[in-house]
């Protein structure tokens, strides 16, 4: 018998709710399948389960809310009697990922597949806080979320941090019993801001604290987006040192094999420029590793295959940048729907747990807004945004030394520089530029 | 401004309603012939006769009953019980009867009664003459349940609560009869709000009645040590006038609340709940709480003193919140 409980889907979730199971107990569920749909802050998210086995119990009913370790239902391995009492340690066996520092993507967005993209920022992930993640109340035998390492924060400093995006692990609390009060989260912002650069956000301790506004569930979902997004570019621009290099890429190539290709198509077969600009993406960054990965604790971690979250933009506002995972091993053809149905599914708010965490680097799309480039606000932990404008007519002066009119797009690299330099960087971008000259290697 | 007592302040406010309006009597035990068991009713008998001052027998239940009918038959009268303590003899026609008659006649009956009451303890009364059971009263919705503190309350809320075509409860703190204080020119009072009794920043004292002065001793003692609180007089018991204290407690973002019933379902654990329902979030630290020790209220006077809220355990509480 085991246990199977809420994951995290990300640094800012402490609790979902139950919206529907999708099995019932006595079926028999594989690993990978989806078994029930959970809503978080910020979509309804499709929840995995990480083993095979029988659905024994279901111990949470459509509707509840929650908190983030809390078994959901109860499963008995292949083979086991029905009725078999849980050993006590069945909680070892229980498919919680650990509360991951990698937080549900997004960001700046790349969609030229459906139009309206995002903002020039990235979106929500808040400061990596276990204190939001931990555990509900205390499940014995669960190390995933040991109750000694919730942080004690006032109810008023933790909004005030979350706020201004104000990570409170090390902060000293005065408040009674060592808990962190409003004077320390004041104290802290003060400091954070010394040493923040002076491009960070111009968030100030004494930001009044709004009112919180009971309102619809929809207004509920925005403003719980807009603060994540808001935490999660705070933090950016406070922790990460940014630079930015841009590249004007000739598209005649690209655009000629293009039109080659889907005349040969029916129309929803067709291809888009995204999927062409992605692909090269994830095959540049494959000889550029230091882009590709999530700093965390101090470190770089190179990320182990090319999973790019799209920066989507949402129609009531506000963006999400879910990951496409393996975008350097989709053939054209497959990335294709993959893309389309992973925008429909966001905008739909039906994503998947590790479509919401595995992001390893961000792309955005901004050319059908119709600017030229974009630079982009880094999503951490990930340590690059790759972005590309609207592709615009150039003269422009080809091999032979003539003067030519060019399609063009300008592609940005928003970089961590704790991770890489502008050198390699610029190679990154000579690398992108080269791949779309060859769209039929893509 | 003149300085007066509190209880000339209810002397007066009690002669002025005699004064005032024909249908208003005084009943009680020893209202009459003896001035009140708190002197409160001193020389009315004589001034407004035995028909508008009535001494009753030794039943609660009987007279508090018989207020009840006359307010229903169109008078409008006040009726003294001794201490709270004894009130219970009478809760059957407050809650069964005063309370309920609006709403189970569908609005055609109103009963325009007021109940006054002294409570609390401090003068070696005992476990039978001494509680703070306001709370009791603050928990049945059809009546209002008044708490003066002040000499101006004590001299201004008489007149609202007859005004008022439900029943009142007033409470009396016996501690506050010999209470002094300058009283105002201006006689307004409303039986609605709590009142702001000494602005401050860093935490709210929420209290009433006879913990009061001690609060309000309390403050001045920190004032000293230079912390800053805010002292809030409910006043009013219920309905709670949950605006004021959030509107302070979303000031201060700390409270400890002062209140001489029990701990356990007292008045404080409902102020304590209303601000963690309405200002969670302004929270920059649990909300605390000094109450009477959970005794029948001993006799010996040290005894006395060890379980009442006093100014010393109001400050170590707003310390201890402080973390200071």
């Amino acid at each position: 018998m085991s246990e199977f409980r809420l994951p995290s889907l990300g640094a800012d979730m402490d609790a979902g709710t139950l919206l529907q199971w999708l099995v019932q107990p006595g079926d028999t569920v594989h690993k990978g399948q989806v078994i029930a749909v959970v809503d978080t802050a910020k979509a309804a998210i499709d929840i995995e389960i990480w083993q095979d086995g029988t659905v024994q119990t279901l111990q949470v009913q459509p509707g509840e809310k929650v908190p983030v370790g809390t078994v959901l239902a109860t499963l008995r391995a292949p083979g086991e009697a029905a009725g078999a009492a849980p050993p006590p340690q069945a909680a070892q066996l229980a498919p919680v990922p650990p509360a991951t520092a990698r937080a549900p993507s997004a960001a700046s967005a790349p969609s030229a597949v459906s139009g309206a993209a995002g903002g020039a920022t990235q979106g929500p992930s808040p400061p990596p806080q276990p204190t939001f993640a931990a555990g509900p109340p205390p499940l014995p035998a669960h190390p995933a979320a040991p109750s000694g390492l919730r942080l004690r924060v006032s109810p008023a400093a933790r909004r005030q941090a979350e706020a201004l995006g104000l990570d409170l692990h090390g902060v000293a609390g005065s408040g009674p019993g060592g808990a962190i009060t409003l004077t320390d989260v004041a104290r802290a912002a003060a400091s954070a801001l010394a040493s923040a650069s002076p491009a960070g956000p111009a968030a100030s301790a004494t930001v009044p604290v709004a009112e919180p506004t009971p309102g619809t569930p929809a207004t509920d979902r925005q403003t719980e987006i807009r603060r994540a997004i808001a935490s999660a570019m705070s933090r950016s621009k406070r922790e990460i040192p940014h630079y930015y290099l841009l590249e004007t890429i000739p598209m005649a190539r690209a655009q000629q094999w293009l039109a080659q290709a889907n005349a040969g198509r029916p129309i929803t077969a067709r291809l888009l420029m995204a999927a062409l600009q992605l692909k090269a993406v994830a095959l540049a960054l494959k000889r550029y590793p230091e882009l590709n990965g999530f700093f965390i604790d101090g470190q770089f971690q190179p990320a182990s295959a090319a999973h790019i979250g799209l920066a989507i933009s949402l129609r009531q506002g506000g963006l999400i940048a879910p990951a496409l995972h393996n975008v350097d091993q989709l053939p054209l053809d497959a990335l294709m729907p993959a893309l389309a149905d992973l925008v429909q599914r966001t905008r739909a708010g039906s994503l998947r747990r590790t479509e919401m965490v595995d992001a390893s680097i961000t792309v955005t799309n901004l050319g059908d807004q119709g600017v030229e480039s974009v630079l982009g606000v880094i999503h951490p932990p990930q340590v690059a945004l790759v972005g590309f404008g609207r592709i615009t007519q150039r003269p422009w002066v080809d091999a032979a030394g003539g003067l030519c009119v060019m399609p063009v797009v300008t592609a940005s690299l928003a970089a961590d520089h704790r991770v890489s330099d502008g050198h390699r960087g610029g190679l990154f971008l000579a690398e992108l530029r080269e791949q779309l000259q060859h769209p039929e290697e893509l | 401004m003149t300085k007066t007592t509190y209880r000339e302040a209810l002397r007066a406010a009690h002669r002025e309603a005699l004064l005032a309006d024909p249908r208003v009597f005084i009943m009680g035990e020893d209202v009459g012939r003896y001035g009140g068991s708190y002197a409160v009713t001193m020389g009315l008998l004589a001034e407004f006769g035995e028909a508008r001052v009535r001494d009753t027998p030794l039943s609660e239940l009987g007279f508090v009953g018989a207020g009840v009918g006359a307010a229903l038959g169109g008078l409008r009268p006040i009726v003294e019980i001794m201490t709270v303590n004894f009130s219970l003899l009478a809760l059957d026609p407050i809650v069964n009867t005063a309370a309920a008659l609006r709403h189970m006649s569908g609005g055609q009956f109103s009963v325009p009664l007021v109940v006054r009451m002294a409570t609390g303890a401090g003068r070696q009364l005992a476990a039978q003459h001494s509680h703070s059971l306001e709370n009791w009263y603050a928990h049945i919705p059809g009546i209002r349940v008044l708490a003066p503190a002040t000499v101006a309350d004590a001299r201004g809320m008489l007149a609202p609560a007859l005004a008022d075509p439900d029943p009142v409860v007033l409470f009396e703190h016996a501690q506050l009869y010999n209470l002094e204080e300058d009283l105002p020119d201006d006689g307004h009072c409303d039986i609605t709000h709590a009142a702001v009794r000494r602005a401050g920043t860093q935490l709210s004292l929420i209290t009433y009645g006879g913990s009061l002065p001690k609060t309000m001793q309390a403050a001045e003692l920190l004032a000293h040590e230079g912390i800053d609180v805010e002292v809030i007089d409910l006043r009013v018991l219920r309905p709670l006038d949950t605006a004021t204290l959030c509107a302070s407690v979303r000031k201060t973002h700390r409270a400890v609340v002062v209140d001489e019933g029990w701990k356990s379902g007292s008045l404080a654990a409902e102020v304590m709940a209303r601000i963690m329902e309405e200002c969670f979030y302004d929270l920059d630290a649990p909300v605390a709480r000094v109450c009477s020790e959970e005794v029948p209220m001993p006799y010996a006077k040290h005894l006395e003193d060890a379980a009442l809220p006093q100014a010393p355990k109001i400050v170590a509480a707003v310390k201890a919140v402080l973390n200071v």
